[in-house]
């Protein structure tokens, strides 16, 4: 008989070899007893998987369903199986069963899905695979994409970071802490389109600063720019936005809107921290300022942006006009008439009289 | 060069020389940023100039630099993670030589764009290994050769590794292994560390 005679007829192998080879395979008597176990099944089934005893005392079957003994499961011959041992009922294996030709049956088991947490478990080396098995290159890719996934994640965390102190620093006026123009003129139009809570708009601009530049320097000037700022944002109500919009101009959203009365109370408050002497470095520079106020209940209509800052910067210019370390309220702070004129022409007079 | 590898040659600066020489090493070389990002890629210029700032500043042959670069890789505790994944290429040091012709792929399947050195192992015995490695830039030999050397302690294996010269664009390795079960290494569990 010729060896590939022999070897067509099928293979005679030891124990030995299907170990290193199959090294999760179980051999089954002719009714489901426990021949031989593959070391690494038997280091996972642990000393209660002695040989003679039946298989299925040593796992559960899952899928097929039904089966409650051996005889029913020879049926499924070369069906995959699903399965887990008993003594690790949450980790779910795959299988595959086919019979022996001389009786009995070899039954060959993979850690399927649950390879990380299998070998975790059951402290499984490299020596317990087949240098075939692929189960050691997914726990590496399973590592190995763990550590991206992290490295990665700590990228977008840091970029997002950037991208918000950029976005914070874009809207943010640098010398005094406070909003900028974009950001107050963002703030509004959305408070405007939105159409829901009312609230009045407040255009504070600084008396006698251009005289404390001119006396005292740009540095004392800043100084009492920051004092100011620091003002706007203690004494106001936590929803209000204050924001430096010029060199010496001011914006405050007060939300919600303020009655006229309180409106004036607020204002003069506001002007009498002002007025207060600020020290800088020895010399003590005393400003005030002039507010003028609008608010969106004045109006018939949701204003335009534009409309509202016109009308809040002709109010300052009245109360400008009235004297200086005052405030005055658009209209007196009565309901506009529908069609009443802008007002452009003052507003451009305004700005030069300043 | 992806970022990955200028990374690992910035915190090797970093820890063994401390942030004032990669400060240094980073005006020298002309870099515009602080610090070099895993994910993203590098004109290979921006390592190589780098590298040969780090030379100057360091006052160190360049084989050194990189032999202790290579050492770092593996010893250095932070990087235990990459420890790890060369640990899965064998169970014993011999296997892990053996398999070093799969470190390339080995690298793509982590990092897909990475580029890890094309390695070829030819063996002359079964205790005498010469490695052939190519690589984008100069020097994967001295890396190497430190990585390795810090493997075989790792295995416990004691082994000598030396540099073999350079052949045909190849950079030479030549591996004995004395004594597979020479001390006890460092431990290598399949299973990760959770978290």
């Amino acid at each position: 008989m010729t060896l590939h005679a022999k070897l067509s007829t099928g293979l005679m192998l030891p124990f030995n070899m299907l170990d290193r080879m199959m090294p999760m395979h179980v051999i089954l008597d002719a009714v489901g007893r426990l021949v031989h176990l593959g070391p690494t099944i038997a280091k996972m089934m642990g000393p209660g998987a002695a040989i003679g005893t039946a298989l299925l005392n040593h796992i559960e079957l899952r899928r097929p369903v039904g089966v409650v003994d051996f005889a029913a499961l020879t049926p499924h011959s070369g069906a995959r199986l699903t399965l887990a041992l008993t003594v690790a009922p949450h980790l779910p294996l795959r299988g595959v069963m086919m019979a022996l030709p001389q009786g009995g049956a070899i039954l060959d088991i993979s850690l399927g899905l649950s390879f990380a947490r299998a070998v975790a478990d059951f402290g499984l080396t490299l020596a317990d695979f087949s240098p075939c098995d692929q189960t050691v290159d997914l726990l590496y890719l399973h590592e190995a994409n763990t550590s991206t996934a992290r490295l990665s994640r700590h990228l977008s965390e840091r970029l997002h970071a950037a991208h918000a102190s950029a976005q914070f620093e874009a809207r943010t006026d640098v010398l005094t802490g406070l909003s900028n123009r974009r950001a107050i003129d963002d703030e509004l139009s959305i408070l405007l389109s939105a159409n829901q809570h009312d609230f009045s708009l407040m255009h504070l601009d600084l008396d006698l600063f251009k005289h404390v530049n001119d006396t005292h320097g740009h540095a004392a000037g800043d100084a009492v720019l920051i004092a100011v700022g620091r003002i706007l944002g203690r004494d106001l109500r936590r929803n209000d936005f204050p924001a430096r919009v010029g060199g010496d101009e001011f914006l405050v959203i007060l939300r919600p809107s303020l009655a006229p009365s309180v409106a004036g109370r607020i204002a003069t408050r506001l002007i009498g921290r002002i007025e207060k002497p600020i020290r800088f470095e020895d010399v003590w520079c005393q400003i005030s300022a002039s507010i003028g106020i609008v608010s969106t209940k004045q109006y018939a209509r949701r204003p335009s942006v534009e409309r509202m800052l016109a009308d809040a910067d002709t109010a300052l210019y009245r109360a400008k006009k009235d004297g200086r370390g005052r405030f005055a309220l658009f209209g007196g702070g009565k309901p506009i008439m529908e069609d009443a004129p802008e007002g452009t022409e003052r507003r451009k007079a305004g700005r030069r009289a300043r | 060069m992806h970022g990955m590898i200028n990374r690992a040659l910035q915190g090797f600066l970093v820890a063994t020389y401390g942030p004032d020489i990669w400060a240094e090493v980073r005006s020298q070389a002309d870099l515009r940023f602080t610090d070099f990002e895993s994910m993203l890629h590098y004109n290979d210029k921006v390592t190589v100039a780098c590298f040969d700032a780090a030379k100057e500043v360091l006052h160190q042959p360049p084989n050194a630099l990189l032999e202790d670069l290579g050492t770092f890789l593996i010893t250095h505790p932070p990087l235990d993670p990459l420890r790890r994944l060369l640990r899965f290429g064998g169970g014993t040091f011999t296997e892990f030589v053996l398999t070093l012709d799969e470190l390339s792929d080995r690298g793509r399947l982590a990092i897909p764009d990475v580029e890890l050195p094309e390695i070829t192992v030819l063996q002359d015995d079964a205790n005498i290994f010469r490695l052939q490695a190519t690589w984008a830039l100069p020097g994967i030999g001295p890396i190497l050769l430190g990585a390795l050397r810090a493997m075989a302690d790792d295995y416990g294996t004691l082994a000598l590794v030396d540099l073999d010269g350079i052949r045909n664009g190849a950079e030479c390795l030549r591996v004995v292994i004395h004594d597979a079960n020479h001390a006890e290494g460092r431990s290598f569990v399949l299973a990760a560390a959770s978290g």
